[in-house]
């Protein structure tokens, strides 16, 4: 498939938008209409043609500029991309992932030319043409997983398993929804989500973790998260909070449209082979609400969703000070019908 | 299936002790095996008539070579069908499944240095794991205890490739591994590994603890076999089904001869994949898994199929 890279901004203006085609596709989470915490994992199976699924590793549209916003954050914090030494073997196998992915299912775009560990990598979107050893950091300008990271949509986290416990020790973390790498690393599975609010509770961790632990190479699987940001700012990250925590006081019913994006975020999970570690990839896409409301299952399903979402699941995704004019806003295009099953289109 | 099952042929059977055979897997219709790390095991799925045999295996050949794995296989003295089919009845050529590598004994990577502990067929998977661990360029150092020479497998080789830094012991001349010695005085980020006779895992345990090594740099492989005993029947609580078990299957084996797809991964009660809650059961819960704490192991609500079974009539499975 041959895509069209848009030239967008994620920052200052906002220009990003999706093209009527990326709103067909994007991921809509709600599959009924109301939502609650769940261990809902499935198989990351190749899905449709033309859907998110339809490749392991999804390239978009917002490709070439998400790439560009990635380069500016990391830029102005190298704090957002760290790796533990003991985590080398895991970066490569992240590198070997992500290229031969992108080369099969992307021809047109990029190509991978192995001879042992003599590799030959072209990005053609963003003008590389690199040959590297297999290997041998030295032959690369970054890291491997800063290398291929700068190279690939969605923010990246590598777990090392061990004690029957994994261990965020490496990630590349530019795109966020409000939580820092740099204060979770190091950390383990229940230290890093210990602020998420209920699920503790559920046991929804306790089950999750034991799953992790067993997953097999060869067998990934995904889940989607969602929450929702204002303005397309892909880094709103603890440490920018200063930057983005007051746009959510400028919300109006008039902005609701332009200003408030549903964002989800399709997170993948493999076991990588010579490491042992486990692979999360964090892919993020937004839609506004204006976008949203084309789609008339999702302009119903969404107000029905955030009018019934306990108060506490508000507060953490931070949805409180505008949820009600946001619900207002789309209540326009809720006529009571009932909704289908599932998140796809009608 | 609950993993993934590659074909393989076997290309090589080897005698390397007595009572020990190496076999070398190449795959079919497939230019290399999957990559793995040190310390992986597979699963063999060997057809014999109408039964298909199951049984954990270490790989043992280089991870940096997938063109074949290869696994070493002691008979036991009381077989249930596995071994003594490889030693009796494998011929070069048998085409056989495998599943995908599973790693339930990985080297821990932050280790400034690693104390390998093997016994007898428990050096399988410290082969691999020392060529992950040369390859990294990882100071280690392996202790490797033997009933005889003529019992003991690989340990001229293992002399040749990796010198100094190979300890053998042979106890029909009254060799022991030092363990007091070797436990104590080691510098921080020292991390040990056992893999051996359930005895022998113990020992090394309980030295460590003693010597007051914090448990994060102890390491061991426990794999059972499944134990037998009397005969019992398992009810699936969902499915309506009755499937009876024999003095020498397993509970897992069982349905699976029934035609019922349960889940596992290791079939040697260590990692915690065949988890089944008990519904009810009459008999007494015979526990012979290394995951459910003694305090689960206690309340009697759940058990794993692959190695636990029942002293009694029936087990009701929330299956």
């Amino acid at each position: 498939m041959v895509l069209a890279f848009k030239n967008e901004t994620f920052r200052d203006d906002f220009t990003f938008s999706n093209s009527p085609a990326a709103i067909r596709r994007f991921p809509f989470p709600f599959v009924e209409d109301k939502y609650m915490y769940s261990v809902n994992i499935e198989p990351h199976e190749l899905g449709p043609k033309g859907s998110v699924y339809e490749f392991p590793i999804d390239i978009d549209e917002h490709y070439v500029s998400e790439m560009r916003d990635r380069a500016l954050v990391l830029d102005a914090d190298p704090g957002r991309c760290q790796a533990l030494p003991h985590m080398i073997t895991a970066q490569w196998d992240m590198l070997e992932l992500l290229m031969t992915s992108m080369a099969r299912d992307y021809p047109e775009h990029f190509s991978l030319t192995r001879d042992g560990n003599q590799w030959h990598w072209i990005n053609r979107p963003l003008g590389i043409d690199h040959k590297f050893t297999f290997g041998d950091v030295a032959t690369l300008p970054y890291q491997p997983m800063e290398y291929i990271g700068r190279q690939c949509q969605g923010d990246f986290s590598i777990q090392d398993q061990r004690d029957g416990q994994l261990w965020m020790d490496a990630g590349i973390i530019t795109t966020q929804a409000d939580w820092s790498l740099d204060f979770d690393v190091g950390m383990n599975f229940f230290e890093w989500h210990a602020p998420v609010p209920l699920a503790h509770q559920a046991g929804v961790f306790d089950r999750a973790l034991k799953f992790l632990l067993n997953m097999q190479h060869g067998r990934p699987v995904r889940r989607l998260n969602w929450t929702m940001t204002i303005n397309s700012r892909l880094d709103t990250s603890p440490e920018n909070y200063h930057k983005w925590g007051i746009d959510r006081t400028t919300v109006t019913p008039e902005n609701v449209g332009d200003k408030v994006h549903l964002r989800v975020e399709l997170q993948a999970l493999w076991r990588l082979p010579r490491s042992n570690a486990i692979l999360f990839s964090i892919r993020c896409y937004m839609i506004k609400m204006r976008e949203l409301a084309t789609v008339p299952k999702w302009g119903r399903r969404l107000p029905r969703v955030l009018r019934t979402l306990p108060d506490e699941i508000a507060d953490y995704k931070g949805l409180t000070r505008y949820r009600q004019t946001t619900i207002d806003w789309l209540s326009k295009y809720d006529d009571g019908a009932p909704t289908s099953l599932g998140g796809g289109p009608d | 299936m609950t993993t993934n099952q590659i074909r393989v042929r076997v290309a090589e059977v080897e005698t390397v002790a007595a009572q020990i055979r190496r076999l070398k897997l190449v795959p079919i219709g497939m230019s290399g095996l999957p990559d793995f790390s040190g310390g992986a095991h597979t699963i063999l799925s060997i057809p014999d008539g109408e039964r298909t045999l199951r049984n954990p295996y270490s790989l043992m050949s280089s991870p940096y070579d997938t063109s074949s794995y290869e696994v070493s296989v002691l008979k036991a003295a009381e077989s249930r069908g596995g071994s003594a089919f490889i030693h009796d009845k494998i011929r070069e050529g048998l085409p056989i499944t495998i599943s995908a590598p599973v790693n339930l004994f990985p080297v821990d990577r932050r280790a400034r240095r690693h104390i390998l502990i093997a016994g007898g067929i428990g050096i399988t998977p410290f082969m691999s794991i020392m060529r992950q661990l040369e390859h990294d360029d990882v100071p280690f150092e392996l202790h490797y205890g033997m009933r005889s020479q003529e019992r003991g497998a690989y340990w001229r080789q293992l002399r040749e490739t990796y010198g100094h830094r190979v300890h053998i012991y042979f106890e029909d001349q009254g060799q022991t591994i030092p363990l007091k010695t070797l436990l104590d005085g080691q510098p921080l980020g020292t991390h040990v590994y056992v893999c051996g006779p359930s005895t022998m895992i113990d020992w090394v345990l309980n030295g460590a603890r003693d010597a007051g090594w914090p448990a994060e740099n102890v390491h061991y492989e426990r794999f059972s076999a499944p134990p037998p005993g009397t005969s019992f029947t398992v009810e699936l609580a969902r499915s309506g089904k009755t499937v009876p078990v024999g003095p020498h299957q397993s509970m897992l084996e069982a349905l699976e001869a029934a035609g019922i797809d349960a889940p596992y991964l290791c079939r040697g009660g260590a990692c915690g994949q065949c988890e089944t809650r008990i519904v009810s059961c009459a008999g007494a819960i015979q526990h012979n898994d290394h995951y459910l704490s003694d305090a689960e192991k206690a309340a009697g609500d759940k058990i794993m199929i692959c190695v636990s079974r029942v002293d009694g009539s029936t087990v009701t499975l929330d299956l």
